[in-house]
């Protein structure tokens, strides 16, 4: 029996090693050569200057001297240990969290147990920096391993630590303010909060309080009660017709003069307001394209059922709805988080105010805005990369994009 | 007493039913009546109101004129009645319609916790029952996206009967499946009317028909056209529509 002779099929070849890549990519003809001899000096030369702009000219005395300015602005010394106890309280969460979650809180947790080890290991003596004080900070980096260790047990499950992280944003935020109650203790106003602190609580509260706004204001566009639907949508597009920054001016300056006098709501408390609501009208808009990503056949498969109207929106429709909105959403929290920033504008002591207010302090500082806008802008740039890093490992974990 | 009456009574009486979208009159007074037990099958032309008028019975969609109740009770504006008889009729979509962002198992118990209110355990069980009769208890933890057409749309009547339905809707069961996954899902549905279930099905599946329907509806142009026995339909159509549209069905 003759055997048909199978034409023999060659194998493609090897991806080109990386020699040959530059032969053939980079250095193909003498432009392309001339071009990258260029760049490749033009880079070389402009990370050399950084490098020794960072190491040799620069002063970075604006930003050495005062971590706990920009870490909390004017919170009184003699407090501080409050600000360590909550520091605390987060080392054991993001710990457990760790843990549980692995890979969006791990993210999270490299970050913190960064930011730890950065204030532990400040390169300045500052006073209140004591030896003693630096080994109370790097502590919490044991209390993180002790999280890491305790959030193994079965006994500690998502469940229990989801209420735990909204459980937490209350006691710390009583323990900032002080409390009349229980331990009594004093009460520190908030104008004497600052730096990092107000900043992330601006973003965070802005971020968990308009998330649930948003989406509420998303379903109730979608709503078959035409006075439901025309109240978010007028409300929706009225506020996504205003930048940001009057909104604040509205609510921190104009607002007061219509309350009644006596009620004085607090100057920090209006500026969240107005991220809040800023915030949760983009949500609303965001989640409202997720919604409308949802088939119909989801709604009538459910309906089928026997699901009440109420059952299929949150059972079926808005789960799938929000893993779709995942990107933009992380985007807008990015954004949101980067616009505390304006809170400057209604003298809110953010960050970013605390680096101006230390730049105009001392007439010494005057040529170092580099130093210290340079140093603020890595602070955010790590926070929101952080974020942006942890959303897309959420959206591996939840499967977006796998159908 | 009333049980007794209602052992009589055809489980879904549809009396003159109409319905429009827009200017369009998509249903022209469907009268018909199934029995219980019964397996109705329903074909025809697309766009000859075959989809419309099965999903009038558990009112996805909604009629204007006429009357349809389904076990003793007539479906009106009253949201309550609607909840019950949906509770009671089972649904098979064209495009099977599972829930992706939830496991198997968790699409077939989703209803029977949420709206009959079992204990999960009991749901879970009976879903696992559900999975062992159309054939793939070993998907129970996949989710939608991972099983194939076939596989799904097993999925979707292991879903529907979670519910213990008296009566089960089919809308073009087998219409977007790979011509190979069709039989593993008409096997599922002989075996459901075998059992003595209450079917509706609207299909092209002419073998299917022959084998298990009790009575057939041939529809076309918001009407019903002629209506029988198979052996009637298959052997002696008396309208000449039909004549047409079973030698197209059939030639090939």
């Amino acid at each position: 029996m003759a055997t048909l002779l199978e034409p023999e099929v060659m194998r493609p070849p090897e991806p080109p090693g990386f020699r040959t890549w530059i032969r053939k990519n980079l250095f193909n003809n003498w432009i392309n050569s001339l071009l990258t001899i260029v760049l490749v000096v033009f880079i070389c030369w402009g990370i050399y200057s950084l490098l020794r702009w960072i190491f040799t000219i620069a002063d970075w005395e604006p930003v050495l001297e005062y971590p706990i300015l920009y870490l909390v602005g004017q919170y009184p010394r003699e407090f501080l240990w409050r600000v360590g106890l909550v520091i605390s309280i987060y080392s054991i969460l993001i710990g457990m969290s760790w843990r549980k979650w692995s890979g969006i809180m791990g993210v999270l947790g490299l970050t913190f147990a960064g930011f730890i080890l950065v204030l532990g290991l400040w390169p300045a003596s500052i006073p209140i920096l004591t030896t003693a004080n630096r080994a109370l900070i790097l502590a919490n980096l044991g209390i993180i391993g002790v999280g890491y260790f305790i959030g193994g047990s079965k006994k500690i499950t998502p469940r229990l630590l989801l209420p735990a992280w909204l459980l937490s944003l209350v006691v710390s935020l009583l323990l900032l303010y002080g409390t009349p109650f229980l331990g009594a203790l004093d009460i520190v106003t908030t104008n004497l909060w600052g730096g990092l602190l107000v900043t992330l609580l601006l973003a965070i509260g802005g971020i968990t309080i308009s998330f649930p706004f948003g989406v509420m204001l998303a379903l109730g566009r979608r709503s078959s009660l035409p006075i439901i639907r025309v109240i978010c949508t007028v409300f929706i597009e009225t506020i996504r017709g205003v930048p940001l920054i009057s909104i604040l001016f509205l609510f921190s300056l104009i607002l007061p003069l219509f309350l009644p006098t006596g009620i004085r709501v607090d100057r920090l408390i209006r500026a969240l307001v107005g991220m809040t609501i800023f915030s949760a009208a983009y949500t609303a808009e965001n989640v409202r394209g997720g919604l409308a990503a949802v088939p119909y056949g989801q709604t009538e498969a459910a309906k089928a059922l026997g699901h009440s109207n109420f059952q299929i929106t949150a059972l079926i429709v808005l789960p799938q709805a929000l893993r779709a909105v995942i990107p933009p959403i992380v985007g807008q929290f990015i954004s949101l988080f980067k616009d505390t920033t304006l809170a400057s504008g209604v003298a809110v002591l953010e960050l970013l105010s605390v680096g101006r207010s230390i730049l105009n302090s001392d007439p010494q500082y005057i040529g170092l805005q580099m130093e210290v806008y340079g140093f603020i802008a890595l602070v955010f740039w790590i926070l929101s990369y952080m974020m942006s890093h942890a959303s897309r490992n959420l959206e591996s974990s939840l499967g977006v994009g796998e159908r | 007493m009333t049980e007794l009456m209602d052992d009589q009574k055809p489980i879904i009486i549809a009396r003159d039913v109409h319905k429009w979208f827009g200017d369009f009159h998509a249903l022209k007074g469907i009268t018909m009546d199934v029995q219980k037990g019964e397996v109705v099958v329903i074909f025809g032309p697309s766009g000859s109101g075959k989809s419309t008028f099965i999903r009038t019975i558990n009112r996805l969609e909604e009629h204007q004129q006429g009357q349809i109740i389904v076990d003793g009770i007539e479906l009106s504006h009253d949201v309550r009645n609607i909840e019950k008889i949906r509770m009671d009729t089972g649904m098979v979509f064209q495009q099977f319609n599972l829930f992706p962002h939830l496991s198997v198992l968790d699409n077939i118990t989703l209803a029977p916790i949420w709206v009959r209110k079992w204990k999960r355990p009991e749901a879970e069980e009976i879903g696992m029952q559900l999975l062992e009769r159309v054939g793939i208890p070993e998907q129970a933890q996949k989710y939608p996206g991972q099983l194939s057409g076939g596989q799904q749309q097993r999925v979707a009547i292991a879903r529907a009967l979670a519910m213990q339905p008296k009566i089960m809707l089919f809308d073009e069961p087998t219409s977007a499946l790979d011509p190979e996954m069709i039989k593993e899902v008409l096997d599922v549905m002989i075996e459901l009317a075998q059992s003595g279930m209450t079917m509706v099905v609207v299909t092209h599946e002419m073998g299917f028909a022959r084998g298990v329907a009790d009575r057939m509806y041939f529809f076309d142009g918001g009407l019903i056209v002629e209506s029988g026995s198979p052996e009637e339909i298959f052997n002696n159509p008396q309208e000449d529509r039909t004549k047409l549209f079973l030698s197209q069905i059939l030639k090939h």
